[in-house]
This record gives C-alpha cells, sequence and structure tokens, in this order.
C-alpha cells in the first residue's frame, strides 16, 4: 500500500513539474502570438488575449507598399535552396574522402578544420566584405550563399562523416570487385544508405539563413535583397516598441512552418544527430 | 611510352638513376621525361609555367604589399594588400606543395624503374593517376571553399592584430603598419583594456558553466523523468518539450527581450504585479545576468532534452531488469546506467553545448546588446568576449584591438575542445581506414 501511495506521489510530481514546463515554454509563445495579432502598433496596449483581435499587421506586411516582407521570404527562400543543394554536393564529397580513402592530410584534415571553426569569425566577416567587394559580389545574394555554404562545411562534413563511416565497408568492398567506379559506389551505395543524416543537414542547411541575421547585416546593403531575418531584425531594431506587433506578425509567419518542420521530422533529426556524433 | 615493353635487359635498367632524375625535376617535368614518362612531363611542366605565367605579377603585388602595407597614402588600401598578400602566401604554399611533389615522384618513379618496373600503357597510367587521385579531387572543392571563406579570414585578422588599425589610423584614409606585438601588450599594460578584458574573461567563463550545465541538468532531469515507464502522452509531452529548439532562436530572444522590457515588458506588468513586485531587468547588471540565464536554459535545454530522449530509448531494458534484481536503488541506476550511456553517446555535441554558449553572440547582443553599460570600462556588463569583439569592430572601430582579443578567445576555445575531442571516440578511431 504504501509503495502504490509513493508512487502515485512521484506521479503526481512528475506530471506537476512537466505541467510548469509547458507553462514556461507555451507562455511567451502564446503572448507572442498574442501581440501580433494585436490591433495597432504599441507593445505598451498589446494584451496577451487581445479584446479585438485582428489580422491587420499580417495583410499590413504583405499589403502595405512600404512592406517588402514577400519579397524577403522570396530571398531567402532562394539563398536557403542554393545552400542547400551546394553544400550538400561539396560537403558529402568531402566527408566520403575523409570516411573511404587514405590521402596525404586525412589523419588530421578534419581535426584541423573543426579546430579553425572554434575561431571567433566576427572579425573574419570584415575579410569577406572586403573580398567579396573584390570580387563584385557585395550586397548580392551569390556572395551571401557562398558564404554560408563556405561556413556549414566543417560541422556538417564532420556529421556526416560520422554516419558514412557506420556503414559497412564490406558493401563498397565487393562493389569494387563487381567493377564499380569510384563514383558509382558513392552515388548507388553510400549515398541511398546515408539518407538519414542527409536529411538532417539538408535541414539545417535549410534553416540556417531563416534564423542567422549577422551575416546578411553585413554583406547586404540594400533592403531589397535583406532576408527575413535581417529585415526583421532591422524593423524591430529601428523602433524596438513602435515595430514590434508588426515584427511579431511577421516572426509567426517563420516560426509556424519551422517549428512544425522541426516537430514532424524529429525523430529522424535525433537518430540522425546520435549516430553522427557517436558512430554507433 | 609504349616504346617501354621492349626495354628488358636488366643492365640498362639499373643504370636508371633516382638523384639525377630528382636533380632534373628542379625543372618540372625534366625529371618525368628522364623516366620517359612524357605525358606526365609535359602535364607537369605547363603547369608549372603557366601558373608563373599567370600568377607572377599577383604574387608580386601580394608581397610587396605584405611586405610595405601600401606606400601612397589615400591611394593603396592596406586591407586589401593584406588580402592579396595573404592569398600570395596560400598560392605560394600550393606551389611549393606541387613543386615537392613533383621532385617526389620524379625520384620513386625512378627507383621504380631501377627496380624493374615499367609503364604498360597510357590507359594505365591514367588509371592509376585516377585512382589515387580521387579523394583529392573529392576534398578539393570542399578544402577550395574552407581555404576562402575560413582560413583567408582568420589569417586577415591575425594579420590585422599586429597593425595599428583604429578608428584614428583606418584606410583607406590612412595606411596601416605593422606594429609587431604592441596590441598584445597594451591589452595587459593599459589599464581600461586589462579591466575591461578580465572582467569580460570571467563573466563570459561563468556564463558559460552556469548557463550549460543548467541546461544539460534540465534537460536530463526531464528526459529521465519522461521515460519513466508510467508517464503517459509520452509523445505528446516530448513534442512540446523540444518547442524552443523547434523556434526560430533570433525569435524567441526578441520576443523576450520584449518581455523582459522595464516599463512595458510582459514579466513587470503581468506576472510580477500581483505581487507587488517591478524587477530592473534590464538596467540593474545583475538582472541582466540573471534573465540572460534564463532566456538561454529555456532557449538551449530542448535541443539536449532531444538528444538524451534518443540516447535513453536505445538503452536496453535488460540492464535495468538486471541492476533490479541485484537490489540497485533508483539512484544506483540512475547513476551507474543511464548517466554514463548518456554522456558517452552525447560527449562531443555537449562539448559543442559549451563552445557554443561561449560564442553565443545572438542571446547576448539581441536580447540587450551587452547591456546595461559600465563605467570606465569599453563593454556592457553582460558582455561576452564575443559580443564585445563585436561592439569593438563594428561600433568602435578598434580592429586591432578586437583582433588580438579574438585570437586569445580562439586559442581558449580550441585548446579546451581539442582536449576534450581527443578524449571522445569519434576522434580515437580516426586514421584506421
Amino acid at each position: 500500500m504504501s509503495a502504490k501511495w509513493k508512487s502515485r506521489l512521484e506521479l503526481t510530481g512528475i506530471y506537476t513539474f512537466i505541467l510548469f514546463m509547458f507553462i514556461v515554454i507555451m507562455y511567451p509563445l502564446i503572448w507572442a502570438l498574442g501581440v501580433s495579432l494585436n490591433p495597432g502598433t504599441s507593445l505598451y496596449s498589446a494584451k496577451i488575449i487581445p479584446e479585438n483581435w485582428s489580422l491587420e499587421h499580417y495583410s499590413w506586411l504583405f499589403m502595405d507598399p512600404s512592406s517588402q516582407y514577400a519579397l524577403w521570404y522570396k530571398n531567402t527562400l532562394i539563398v536557403a535552396s542554393w545552400k542547400t543543394v551546394l553544400s550538400l554536393i561539396v560537403t558529402t564529397f568531402l566527408a566520403y574522402a575523409f570516411s573511404r580513402y587514405n590521402f596525404k592530410g586525412r589523419k588530421h584534415g578534419l581535426y584541423a578544420i573543426l579546430l579553425i571553426k572554434m575561431f571567433p569569425v566576427l572579425m573574419g566577416m570584415v575579410a569577406l566584405y572586403i573580398l567579396l567587394n573584390i570580387l563584385g559580389l557585395l550586397d548580392t545574394l551569390a556572395g551571401l550563399i557562398l558564404i554560408y555554404v563556405g561556413s556549414s562545411i566543417p560541422m556538417h562534413a564532420f556529421l556526416i562523416k560520422g554516419y558514412f563511416d557506420t556503414i559497412p565497408r564490406d558493401l563498397d568492398e565487393s562493389a569494387k570487385i563487381d567493377g564499380a567506379g569510384h563514383f558509382r559506389i558513392f552515388f548507388q551505395i553510400i549515398l541511398p544508405l546515408a539518407k538519414p543524416i542527409l536529411a538532417v543537414v539538408a535541414l539545417f542547411n535549410f534553416m540556417t539563413p531563416f534564423m542567422d541575421f549577422l551575416l546578411p547585416r553585413i554583406v547586404i546593403r540594400s533592403s531589397e535583397n535583406y532576408t527575413l531575418a535581417v529585415g526583421l531584425f532591422n524593423l524591430v531594431n529601428q523602433e524596438f516598441s513602435n515595430n514590434f506587433t508588426r515584427f511579431a506578425a511577421g516572426s509567426m509567419l517563420i516560426a509556424i512552418p519551422i517549428a512544425a518542420v522541426f516537430l514532424f521530422l524529429q525523430r529522424f533529426l535525433i537518430s540522425g544527430l546520435t549516430a553522427g556524433a557517436t558512430k554507433t | 611510352m609504349g616504346e617501354q615493353h621492349a626495354r628488358t635487359d636488366k643492365p640498362q635498367i639499373s643504370k636508371h638513376n633516382p638523384k639525377l632524375a630528382m636533380l632534373l625535376s628542379i625543372i618540372p617535368g625534366l625529371g618525368q621525361f628522364y623516366n620517359r614518362r612524357y605525358m606526365k612531363g609535359s602535364l607537369f611542366l605547363v603547369l608549372f609555367l603557366s601558373f608563373l605565367v599567370a600568377f607572377a605579377d599577383f604574387l608580386n603585388i601580394g608581397y610587396w604589399g605584405l611586405y610595405t602595407l601600401g606606400t601612397i597614402q589615400g591611394v593603396d588600401d592596406s586591407r586589401s594588400l593584406i588580402i592579396q598578400g595573404i592569398i600570395s602566401v596560400i598560392l605560394t604554399v600550393f606551389l611549393i606543395m606541387f613543386y615537392w611533389i613533383n621532385l617526389t615522384d620524379a625520384r620513386n618513379e625512378a627507383r621504380k624503374i631501377c627496380e624493374g618496373w615499367r609503364i604498360t600503357s597510357i590507359r594505365e597510367g591514367f588509371k592509376q593517376a585516377w585512382d589515387k587521385g580521387v579523394p583529392y579531387v573529392l576534398v578539393g572543392p570542399g578544402i577550395f571553399m574552407i581555404i576562402f571563406v575560413l582560413i583567408l579570414p582568420l589569417l586577415f585578422m591575425v594579420s590585422l592584430a599586429f597593425t595599428n588599425y583604429n578608428i584614428y589610423n583606418s584606410p583607406p584614409r590612412f595606411l596601416l603598419d605593422w606594429v609587431g606585438l604592441d596590441n598584445f601588450k597594451n591589452i595587459f599594460a593599459v589599464p581600461i583594456w586589462r579591466n575591461t578584458f578580465f572582467s569580460v574573461l570571467s563573466w563570459t567563463i561563468v556564463w558559460t558553466f552556469v548557463a550549460t550545465t543548467l541546461q544539460i541538468s534540465l534537460a536530463l532531469f526531464l528526459a529521465v523523468i519522461v521515460n519513466d515507464k508510467r508517464v503517459r502522452f509520452k509523445k505528446f509531452i516530448r513534442t512540446m518539450l523540444i518547442l524552443p529548439w523547434a523556434v526560430p532562436a533570433f525569435v524567441s530572444i526578441l520576443v523576450f527581450a520584449a518581455m523582459f522590457n522595464d516599463q512595458f515588458g510582459a514579466i513587470n506588468r503581468q506576472i510580477l504585479a500581483p505581487f507587488g513586485l517591478s524587477i530592473p531587468w534590464m538596467s540593474d547588471p545583475l538582472w541582466t545576468k540573471v534573465a540572460i540565464i534564463i532566456v538561454q536554459v529555456w532557449l538551449g535545454f530542448s535541443f539536449v532534452f532531444a538528444l538524451f530522449t534518443g540516447v535513453l530509448q536505445s538503452i536496453s531494458s535488460d540492464w535495468y531488469e538486471a541492476a533490479e534484481v541485484d537490489g540497485a536503488t533508483k539512484w544506483q541506476r540512475f547513476r551507474f546506467i543511464t548517466l554514463p550511456h548518456v554522456l558517452f553517446a552525447t560527449a562531443p555535441l555537449l562539448i559543442m553545448q559549451y563552445t557554443g554558449n561561449f560564442n553565443n553572440f545572438n542571446l547576448i547582443y539581441l536580447f540587450n546588446q551587452g547591456g546595461p553599460p559600465v563605467r570606465g570600462q569599453t563593454a556592457g556588463s553582460t558582455d561576452i568576449v564575443i559580443s564585445w569583439v563585436y561592439k569593438l569592430t563594428f561600433e568602435t572601430l578598434n580592429y586591432n584591438m578586437a583582433a588580438v582579443i579574438s585570437i586569445i578567445l580562439g586559442l581558449i576555445v580550441a585548446t579546451v575542445a581539442f582536449f576534450q575531442f581527443r578524449k571522445t571516440r569519434s576522434f580515437k578511431e580516426e586514421g584506421n581506414v
């Protein structure tokens, strides 16, 4: 009897704590949603449950001539797509070589790359700015894409290589004996087996342009080339309290699809990450 | 190369001299000609010559620029000259590597010929070259991008640390000069720099440990209690708990910044008002620090929670059953089964949580721009090293000091990460193909 009571008490404690976490998690999100539905642009009068809610900020984003939101959305989609495709090609090649071939610099190469990545890149952005200027790619989406691809390589190569290592080597050995070439083994044996991690990395690649405001803030000058993150950041940075309701509305339109994709693929994401990092 | 088929008499082969081959290859390709690999020889020669012709001017200006940093004020831009100089150095490294390959190739093939090795056909030669070259072809594009997007900026930053590039002396109006180790001395010798540096560094370390450890502990606790077999609706609970990870961080941070606002924030107006409290979240250094840690725990725990949950589900229940039979307590089961499994499987990712927070620019900058400000310091009270560097670079234009600090910071993080990575399994197995 006492064991049963103890168990019930424990379970109550667990549920209470989980409920507490739910409230802590949901409160800011619901608050932001509430604010975005408030009429008027003042944050001071905004309420979490608006008395007469309206979609005026959402329609402002798309309809108002002074809003470039739709354009930013398009830019972000362009950057994200190109980044995903290019980065996947370059990174999987690199990871494949590090996983399967013996070459000079292999042993310490990945180490070195990861350690280089530990240095803060903020200062480096001055160099990238000048480099892009020399190449004539300043204030263009192409320049932004190139830098994104380059800086995503180390981490993703590490993840993909870890996953490739878990694929049994016998598979490519026997394919080699059957006369398959290097690239055939890669495309027809390794890649199909590595789909989970490729999906994870593709998703990470695709998401970064939606979330990063720092790099586009430095590389992109004209507002018609902004990505969503930097556009929204500037919106709220100019007049924090006066534009916050519009910012909230714009954010909801990014946060909701991204959150939906993450939650939908969560299982996939976790298994890909842990397998890649730990070589199970 | 086909004519070599006929060459089978031994004496002639042993006359072949590896040293001579290497010596001839001082002009790339000649050694290969001597080895009778005419295709390869001409390829090397053409490559070498075209490299020289194409880059001679560039290298010349590059090294001149790196040495002088420009001579005509207002015309030469020292920054561009540094970049061209760095690219020249990188090109030179490639040239030396190519030269070295050319020399050793001539010697090795000459040796093989001495031992009676013969090249059968052009086709086979190509195939061998291809087999050997595939990994380099695969790595090529990636390394190329890494060199230009990561290594070049890094070297540029390192160079700036040795110049006098600050707000009073900035290109293109003025020329830069090399100043040796002066900046490194200044950061420890000039009081305002030294004080700021150590106060920012100590807060950065405290911040990293407190915030990251809290977020990992909370995640572990939640993962374990949700994994309890008595708990129902697991899937729903997990989805809810992963939500903070799924929402883009810059959105949540800005939302929190509004909520914590002293005057019109929801925390003060809606949650604390009934208790008659109003906390200066944004203007008091201590409260800002508390707020920032709370926000980071909110932002960061769900990713770790998701990781831990993935690992917990993969621990076989046999372990726990065996422990239960042996009479292990709940705590012992957690301590000796759950904890080692979880930490072992996620170690590299946990280290990245720490280094990530060490460099967590987004949160510090977006939440309160590092503020509130502090008297007699060039950094705000919640500024961590990285956000201080940002201010020095983009707001007060103290590039040289920002570079010095970045280097020190990078060395610290890289050293810690280096030793931690070495301990983890993923890296130990490196090297055995």
